[in-house]
């Protein structure tokens, strides 16, 4: 009989918490990004003067249409592609003026004689998988990676990151422009030292 | 009688509908940005291949899009089970390629012609040779940066 009404609760905070959600949402949701190996095919019309390299100079994958891959004429696992395209780049065997002061390979004279003349040449079936086509393209990155890192950390030990991480931080938009600059002449650096220098040969038919 | 007359002020007060907008805003404006828009609907089997040396395809303007693969069940009694190219959202062969990727980089703003990337989207089952034609076709119309889009991870996944 003398019940009291509820009071009326107080919605003009409402809008506040909302929109503290709302932000709170958007600073940690990351829209997804695609990743992948970037390639750069050769031009169309070059010049059809093929310069004339050492046997020893390059390096031969081939995946034939069995996706069986074969390394200098000899049948490999992928596990081992790897550290044989480490040990092929970083060889160094070259004298002279052909030197390669900061490879730690072998120096077997029958390799490569340095990483601005070796050559991974990766060839295909047109019978290969795909998948297991990108795999052997990654480990021929991770190859180049490896070697990278290693210098990386090796000439700029104050940077606390190896070439990957730089090459990462580079790449991101959100990355200080003076920050890139500096990375970016310490990237070219290391490029220079071990050049991707991977060629793709046109598949052969399959017969 | 008077028992039971109805009284008027007795009743629980109407809760304030005043931040309903707020709220739906709220969901309006995360869904907007949590999902990743598709502007292709795959009609295509689309596994990627696992990789773990790759580097980010950022800025999604200057990317172009070509997937491969087999066709998914219901396009395979109309296409067959032979892995195809997939454009925007038509099935296309190797020889729409090039006039396609002219016509994608005519669409863009022209300080980004000369920086586009083309993504092959491509199904792990696929043979190479297919992908050699487009790669051909890719060369013949002078779009030399590509990326093979991969699912990051281990490449043992990839059996």
């Amino acid at each position: 009989m003398g019940r009291r009404s509820a009071p009326e609760v107080n919605a003009g905070s409402m809008a506040d918490i909302a929109f503290l959600l709302l932000i709170f949402f958007l600073v940690t949701t990351t829209i997804e990004t695609d990743s992948g190996i970037n390639r750069k095919l050769p031009p169309m019309d070059e010049i059809i003067d093929p310069p004339i390299i050492k046997e020893r100079n390059i390096f031969t994958v081939v995946v034939n249409k069995n996706n069986q891959i074969l390394v200098e004429e000899k049948l490999m696992d992928l596990r081992n592609i790897r550290s044989e395209a480490v040990a092929f780049l970083d060889n160094g065997g070259g004298l002279a003026d052909e030197a390669c002061d900061y490879c730690q390979g072998s120096r077997n004279r029958s390799s490569s004689d340095n990483p601005d003349k070796a050559i991974i040449s990766l060839k295909n079936d047109r019978e290969t998988d795909y998948k297991v086509y990108i795999s052997v393209q990654n480990e021929l990155v991770a190859a180049y990676n490896e070697l990278r890192n290693r210098e990386f950390i090796r000439l700029y030990p104050s940077e606390n990151m190896d070439y990957v991480q730089a090459d990462k931080k580079y790449t991101d938009p959100r990355t200080d422009k003076k920050v890139k600059e500096k990375l970016k002449e310490k990237l070219g650096v290391i490029k220079l030292m071990y050049p991707m220098k991977l060629s793709e040969a046109e598949p052969n038919k399959t017969s | 009688m008077s028992k039971f007359k109805k009284k008027g002020s007795g009743e629980i007060p109407k809760i304030s509908t005043a931040s309903l907008p707020d709220i739906v805003f709220m969901l309006l404006f995360f869904f907007m940005v949590a999902t990743v828009l598709r502007d292709n609907t795959l009609m295509i089997k689309n596994t990627l291949p696992a990789a773990d040396q790759v580097q980010k395809l950022d800025k999604k303007d200057r990317v172009i899009y070509i997937y491969a693969g087999k066709p998914s069940a219901r396009y395979q009694d109309k296409y067959g089970n032979q892995p195809r190219i997939q454009l925007n959202d038509k099935f296309a062969t190797v020889s729409d390629v090039g006039a396609y990727v002219l016509a994608e980089r005519a669409s863009k703003r022209e300080e980004l012609q000369n920086v586009l990337t083309t993504a092959l989207k491509v199904d792990g089952e696929t043979k190479m040779g297919l992908i050699s034609d487009i790669k051909q076709e890719l060369r013949k119309v002078n779009a030399l940066k590509i990326n093979y889009t991969t699912r990051i991870g281990d490449y043992t996944q990839n059996n």
